[in-house]
């Protein structure tokens, strides 16, 4: 395979699953925005912004903190590399750049993705913003669902490896915004908490239910925590999404009877996982550990890119 | 329902409501089914080519960067008959074609015996001097050719114009085909129509069998684009997927002591025959222009040095140059001894005075195109265009007369076509593509029919409103599975 369809199959796959968090993301802020039994307001939307990284570019457009705005720059702005329109635009360059390697499925997944968005310049009102977000989850589920008919061969794990590695990504940094914004340094564990707000977490990683199946106890932080973190029952947590990355080097590496630096980084980053508790993670300083986390996940990239010649 | 005074292909020169016997089926056909059905089939392509991202982008128009060609549901036809002697034709043609171009960039037989003006050739912008005595592995230059035919009467066929560089449209031959297959599978049980599938093994079959000596046992070919903003995009990683080979970008080739590789995940990967999606200008830039940078550094090279075959080969623009065309039935009986079993269309060559005096006092009646332009620009349609624009190209021809050619006006065939009234007449070209391999010329049954979807209108680009039909070719009876 030719090292630059790897790397926009790589890219795809990031993209795809970036725009799928972000909408989540602000589903789950809307609804923090409407449930709370204080208003959430700015705070809300301010923490959202932090978790999409898109706070500085956010606040040099001068606007006010608000849902309407926030939720527009997230969704649609062109300005904003990182929302959703922008992911799936460049998606779809990507895409369309490497399209023998796609099935056909898959690439009208992408388009049709592309072409939901496309001409939305307007969130519109709450309804309508979350009607564009089930819109944008259906379409990404649609083309997760063409990536598990295609040959399981190299495009499908490249695509899939940069999911998995922008999904740890995202998950790291949701978990280390809220914990940051909700559990002040002097906090202990076990202290009152904010329901809705912690809530907030397990809908943008759609693991509500999947909480109460684990622990049939009320919400605590550190076992909201253990289960972004720890758990590889949830598709979302970073070991389940570290176990993929591994999974997935493997696959590429059994091919062609090479391993490297990719391979070791992943391989020692899920023993570390595995060999974590939760008690452990708390101790050492979360936020810490977090930044840490997501310092490594980005040297990894690094190296899956030296490794397979993507420049 | 025929055009006053153009063959209908369906209707033939009839005036009443019947149809040439052969396609009593599809008057049938068209008149059972409604045109709400027609046209809601019609959409349902075109929404399939939207989403399928069948695109085109055409050049000076920012806002639309992606427009799908109209489909038109209707499909042409040719019977077996008519079929055979077409390909009779394009045979002879393209043997032809690749006959001179292999002598003008060596022994130049055809100059010295005076067949052709000498500086027509060698002052032309696209003969490569570059590429005189190369020799492309197995002598061929035009391994892809897409003679453009238009058609007058029954029996009536006339080569347009031959495109010996990179034709393109294969790719709406084939969507077009599962297009129609899809949406009226009762035509297929209609008439036995021949399956166009197979090109995409036919090509890679032609470039297997041009691979240069030393090659790989298992010929490496790919296909290089000049990147996925180019207009022709869509149509090259369609072939690339369809024939099962890489399609790769100048970024993606480096040439180390004269040859070609490419950069794999796995490493360097050696390449034997690259169809080349880029034009001559812009293949190498140290040999041509050298701002480019869609092209290889030293590909041409490893070219003249035997290491990969390019198709087609550097310098065949000189074979579908305007002012060669006129030539084409003295250039066809010099290397095959035969008459041209498919007549040019009557040329004017404006740099001969005399026949420039006829065309400037004709213009009114003339198509007048310049030498070197395609898609249908730079061109006059004399008798559709204004006083203005007549005049325009008056001066321009007493300017550059070595410029411009000038054809009559033809009454080039119609095909019922459905528009948003009802189904009325349309003129139509017709492009088929022929491969020739290091032992074969080969033919796909079937190519692409372009059509002008306005009405009266002559020009069937798509940059210009053209829309495209399925061709069906028709099978003999003892063809048939």
């Amino acid at each position: 395979m030719l090292s630059r369809t790897a790397l926009n199959l790589y890219w795809i796959g990031r993209y795809m699953e970036r725009a799928e968090f972000t909408a989540r993301l602000l589903e789950a802020t809307i609804r923090l925005d409407a449930l709370s039994h204080r208003p959430a307001g700015a705070s809300a939307w301010r923490s959202a912004l932090l978790v999409a990284a898109a706070e500085v570019a956010f606040d040099e457009k001068g606007e006010p903190v608000n849902a309407s705005n926030v939720a527009r720059f997230l969704a649609l702005a062109p300005d904003n590399p990182s929302s959703i329109r922008s992911c799936i635009q460049a998606a779809r360059t990507n895409a369309r750049a490497v399209r023998t390697a796609l099935s056909r499925e898959a690439w009208e997944g992408v388009n049709r993705a592309w072409m939901s968005v496309r001409d939305r310049t307007s969130t519109g009102g709450t309804q309508a913003t979350l009607n564009l977000i089930d819109q944008v989850k259906a379409e990404a589920r649609g083309f997760e669902g063409a990536l598990h008919r295609m040959l399981r061969n190299e495009p499908t794990w490249f695509i899939r490896l940069g999911a998995a590695i922008e999904r740890a990504d995202n998950s790291a940094r949701l978990l280390d915004v809220k914990y940051h914004l909700l559990l002040p340094a002097d906090a202990v564990v076990g202290g009152t908490i904010d329901r809705d707000q912690w809530t907030t977490i397990l809908h943008t990683v759609s693991a509500v239910t999947a909480y109460r199946w684990l622990y049939r106890d009320g919400l605590k932080p550190w076992l909201v925590a253990e289960l972004l973190i720890l758990r590889n029952e949830l598709p979302r947590s970073l070991a389940a999404s570290m176990e993929e990355v591994v999974t997935l080097l493997t696959a590429l590496s059994r091919r062609s009877g090479k391993q490297g630096e990719a391979d070791r980084l992943a391989r020692s980053k899920l023993t570390r996982l595995r060999q974590s508790s939760i008690d452990a993670l708390f101790q050492s300083g979360l936020h810490e550990y977090l930044q840490n986390f997501l310092t490594e996940n980005g040297r990894l990239d690094q190296a899956i890119a030296q490794q397979f010649r993507f420049a | 329902m025929a055009r006053p005074g153009a063959f209908d292909e369906i209707w033939g020169t009839s005036r009443d409501q019947s149809a040439r016997p052969e396609f009593a089926a599809l008057a049938e056909w068209i008149s059972s089914t409604s045109e709400a059905e027609l046209s809601r089939r019609q959409q349902a392509a075109e929404i399939a080519f939207r989403q399928l991202g069948i695109t085109f982008a055409v050049y000076g128009e920012d806002e639309a960067a992606e427009r799908i060609i109209p489909f038109d549901i209707i499909p042409r036809i040719f019977t077996p008959r008519e079929w055979s002697n077409l390909t009779v034709g394009l045979e002879q043609r393209v043997l032809a074609i690749n006959a001179f171009l292999r002598d003008i960039y060596s022994d130049r037989k055809i100059l010295r015996d005076k067949v052709i003006p000498e500086e027509l050739i060698l002052r032309n912008p696209q003969f490569l001097p570059q590429m005189v005595g190369a020799r492309p592995p197995h002598g061929i230059y035009a391994h892809i050719c897409g003679i453009d035919l238009v058609r007058t009467g029954p029996d009536s066929f006339f080569v347009l114009e031959d495109n010996a560089r990179t034709p393109s449209g294969v790719s709406y031959m084939l969507e077009n085909r599962e297009a129609m297959l899809r949406l009226c599978p009762e035509l297929f049980e209609i008439f036995p129509v021949a399956a166009v599938d197979s090109y995409p093994d036919m090509l890679r079959e032609t470039m297997q069998s041009v691979a240069p000596r030393g090659a790989n046992k298992d010929p490496v070919c790919v296909i290089l684009t000049p990147g996925h903003f180019n207009s022709a995009f869509y149509e090259h990683s369609f072939l690339a997927d369809n024939i099962g080979i890489e399609l790769v970008e100048a970024a993606d080739l480096e040439v180390i002591d004269n040859f070609v590789w490419m950069r794999t995940i796995d490493g360097p990967v050696k390449v034997d025959v690259i169809y080349r999606r880029i034009d001559d200008d812009f293949i190498d830039p140290l040999v041509f222009r050298p701002d480019s940078l869609l092209g290889v550094p030293g590909l041409i090279a490893a070219y003249l040095a035997g290491n990969v075959a390019l198709v087609n080969a550097p310098g065949t623009g000189i074979a579908d140059d305007k002012a060669i065309y006129s030539y084409m039935p003295e250039i066809v009986r010099y290397y095959t001894g035969e008459d041209a079993k498919l007549p040019n269309v009557e040329t004017y060559r404006c740099r001969e005075p005399s026949q420039l005096s006829y065309v400037l006092a004709n213009l009114d009646d003339l198509v007048v195109k310049l030498v070197d332009g395609s898609g249908g620009y730079g061109m006059l349609v004399g008798p559709t265009a204004t006083r203005a624009q007549i005049e325009e190209f008056r001066d321009k021809l007493k300017a550059e007369p070595q410029r411009y050619i000038a054809q009559p006006t033809l009454a080039l065939s119609t095909v019922p076509t459905l528009n948003d009234k009802e189904i009325a007449p349309r003129h139509v070209d017709f492009r088929p593509f022929v491969l020739t391999g290091a032992d074969s010329v080969k033919i796909v049954p079937g190519g692409l029919t372009r059509v002008a979807l306005r009405e009266g209108s002559l020009v069937v680009n798509s940059s210009q409103g053209g829309g495209t039909k399925d061709s069906f070719v028709l099978m003999r009876s003892q063809d048939q599975a």
